[in-house]
């Protein structure tokens, strides 16, 4: 009997350690240790329901596990048989208990190829990762085919950067194989840091080996001899589970001098980012990585050719890398029968944001909105209504009600105004203001911005500046139409993608949610109730006693009205410091968005 | 530890780790596999089912036989323990009463390797919702 125990970061911090203790000890206790065995795992991806045990070979899926839950599933799974039924999911719309994993809505769509083994294995021992075909492409690669035919193979299927971009990942591998060099580069990318997003983490986590194999397989295709990992030191547990595999590989001499006998080397390091989200740019990462300031650099020429220490260097992304052994375990047809016309394979999407089911999934390609918020995302959070999903982190854009039926693939959402980027997912109920979420990822592109061109460090300070001013419901005409010009401007003129995305928010909230910004600017009103300086404080006549409480504690003097008769707060000399409706004893005074200046 | 120093010699290490993770493997495809489930509650280990299933699981394993082995609760015919209920691929669960090892041995033998019915199957008596 296997006990799998969620240890990613997200279950690790509501206490899966501790669980891990408790089971042990139990098992200990009765005598069972030999014969039920208790693996750490990575992430399952239901992390809304967190920490998460799964007792095989049953398929009992527990969740939202307490550490002194420990004893019970012991006491009545393992030694009785019977299932700890108030541990186990509830679906929402049945109310009834599910007992396993393939019959919940979450996992029923999804289909797992570079998250195969999270939550599967124990990401800490190389043999399980053996035991599930880990290093069989490499040894596949190295013994049967030559770097052209391996190339080809990556080509056919389809590939495309899971980092956001979307570049054939076959093509960048042969550009940099074509590269003259005595010296080459792999590169892989771990600067992930779309707000909501996880994947690349969760990946790492989950099973490294996945990608150390990848990366060596790469290498032999371009050339190289040597990989870097670029990875966040704010991601300490995916650092530590690396190291461990690294060490494992090299200590059965998959990694390191002569692998497999077939005279080819390859070797792993890691190198820390300071977590700047530029550095996610694979300029700007190249230069974090030689010490250097983290800067973009114009392209061409493109790191295939000059990277980092000016030899030709191969970027890619956790995901992509993660997909590589099972294309060329499986073949490029198996592959690109998954997935849209463009875009092949399945795609790692967190879902954070006002959805039920939060966490972390991978569905193939040209599944619609609809499908993975309703189904797999079980709807939004307390009934409410769908308003937006912002897909692409500060570079993407929002999709609304009208893109439900689109199918998500890298051309369709360009299409509709946002990116695939690398695949967060924030979904944005009607209590969502949109003028304040395209501010929110302005003032977060304000923050990373490197600051190298003009159009980038100023144009976006002055872009979050006019919309703190429309927020606060001092905006004119005049500002909507420097916010879009302005917008234009940079978009056009900054040095990276960083800086040549940066206005999709507000661009794309401007598009698709016109009337929200015309609201704030001309009726002074945000409807979602979220911009606290258009909310009114107003006196329900019908609740006021007139008992001039109000109207003594006002600072300004702005509430009027006669002892038993309703008050009146006067708007124009309102300062909305909220000391009326604090003092108001009979819940008379509220704070309504639908006020009109009289 | 030893090195891998070949592709075979990591095809190898494959087969030998490969027990370490069969029992997961299995769980996740347990629909086209034989699974068998003993009925484990008080009544089924006092008279047993333990010794049962472990024999189930040693002898399943040593006859190369890909099953999958749960233990399950009281399934309500303590008169017969222990029981156990055993599902072919395509086919309906049947339960077997009074399962001891030398039972279990007949019904490897003759109903999983065969599909012959063997004596000791209780008819179902109960309807389930589901």
């Amino acid at each position: 009997m296997h006990i799998l125990l969620c240890g990613g970061t997200g279950c690790q911090s509501s206490g899966s350690s501790v669980i891990l203790d408790n089971l042990q000890k139990e098992l200990l206790m009765k005598g069972l240790s030999d014969e039920v065995q208790v693996i750490r795992t990575g992430c399952f991806g239901f992390c809304e329901k967190g920490p998460i045990v799964n007792v095989l070979p049953d398929n009992t899926f527990y969740v939202e596990v307490k550490p002194e839950d420990a004893r019970e599933i012991i006491d009545e799974h393992v030694i009785k048989g019977r299932q700890v039924k108030r541990l186990l999911y509830v679906d929402p719309e049945n109310k009834q208990h599910v007992p396993d994993s393939k019959h919940m809505g979450f996992y029923k769509k999804q289909l797992r190829i570079a998250l195969r083994n999270c939550g599967f294995i124990d990401p800490e021992n190389i043999d399980e990762s053996i035991a599930h075909d880990a290093y069989m492409a490499l040894g596949k690669v190295l013994t049967e085919m030559s770097p052209t035919e391996a190339i080809d193979i990556i080509k056919k299927s389809g590939l495309r950067g899971r980092g956001g971009g979307g570049f054939p990942t076959g093509l960048k591998w042969e550009i940099t194989s074509q590269s003259v060099s005595d010296k080459k580069y792999v590169v892989c990318n771990v600067d992930e840091g779309d707000p909501g997003a996880f994947m690349d983490r969760s990946i790492l986590e989950g099973d490294p080996h996945s990608v150390l194999e990848a990366m060596a397989i790469c290498g032999y295709c371009i050339g190289a001899d040597e990989g870097l990992i670029y990875i966040r030191a704010e991601y300490p547990l995916a650092i530590k589970r690396l190291k461990i595999a690294i060490k494992q590989a090299e200590e059965y001499g998959l990694l390191g001098e002569n692998i497999l006998d077939t005279g080819f080397n390859f070797k792993i390091k890691l190198r820390y980012g300071a977590g700047a989200f530029v550095c996610g740019e694979e300029t700007a990462l190249i230069h974090s990585m030689e010490g250097k300031r983290g800067e973009p650099a114009n392209k061409p020429p493109f790191p295939s050719v000059k990277g980092y220490l000016d030899k030709p260097t191969n970027v890619n992304n956790v995901e992509t890398f993660a997909n590589i052994p099972v294309i060329i375990n499986k073949g490029a047809e198996w592959f690109s029968a998954i997935g849209t016309e463009k875009s092949k394979g399945t795609k790692v999407f967190a879902l954070a944001g006002k959805i039920n089911n939060v966490g972390l999934i991978e569905v193939p390609m040209g599944i619609t909105l609809r499908e993975i918020i309703y189904e797999i995302g079980g709807g939004i959070k307390g009934g409410k209504k769908f308003k937006a999903v912002q897909t692409g982190g500060p570079s993407g854009g929002c999709l609304t009600e009208k893109h439900l039926d689109t199918p998500i693939d890298y051309d369709n959402l360009i299409q509709a105004g946002s990116m695939m980027g690398s695949g967060g997912m924030i979904v944005m109920d009607e209590d969502d203001c949109m003028v304040s979420v395209a501010k929110f990822y302005l003032d977060f592109i304000v923050e990373e911005s490197c600051g190298k061109c003009a159009p980038c460090r100023i144009g976006n300070k002055r872009l979050s500046e006019i919309l703190e001013k429309i927020c606060e419901g001092n905006g004119t005409q005049e500002d909507l139409e420097r916010l879009k010009n302005l917008s234009n401007v940079i978009k056009d003129t900054s040095l990276c993608g960083l800086g040549q995305t940066s206005p999709n928010p507000v661009l794309s909230t401007m598009t698709n949610f016109w009337e929200e910004y015309k609201e704030h600017v001309h009726d002074k009103k945000c409807r979602s109730g979220h911009c606290k300086n258009l909310l009114y404080y107003v006196i329900d006549p019908e609740a006021c006693i007139g008992c001039m409480l109000c109207v003594r504690n006002c600072p300004v003097f702005a509430i009027t009205g006669e002892r038993k008769q309703s008050h009146f707060i006067h708007q124009d000399k309102c300062i909305k410091c909220g000391a009326c409706m604090e003092k108001c004893k009979f819940d008379a005074i509220h704070l309504t968005p639908d006020y009109v200046m009289a | 530890m030893e090195k891998i120093k070949t592709l075979a010699d990591l095809k190898r290490k494959q087969e030998a780790v490969k027990s370490q993770v069969n029992l997961r493997d299995r769980a996740s495809r347990a629909e086209n596999l034989v699974q068998v489930k003993v009925a484990m509650a008080t009544c089924g280990i006092a008279s047993g089912a333990k010794e049962v299933m472990e024999y189930f699981v040693e002898e399943l394993d040593k006859r190369n036989i890909e099953a999958v082995i749960t233990q399950t609760g009281c399934m309500g015919y303590c008169y017969a323990e222990p029981t156990v209920e055993v599902k072919l691929h395509d086919a309906e669960p049947i339960v077997f009463g009074y399962v001891d090892t030398k039972k279990a041995n007949e019904i490897i033998e003759r109903y999983i390797k065969t599909g012959e019915l063997v004596d000791g199957i209780i008819p179902k008596n109960y309807e389930t919702i589901n």
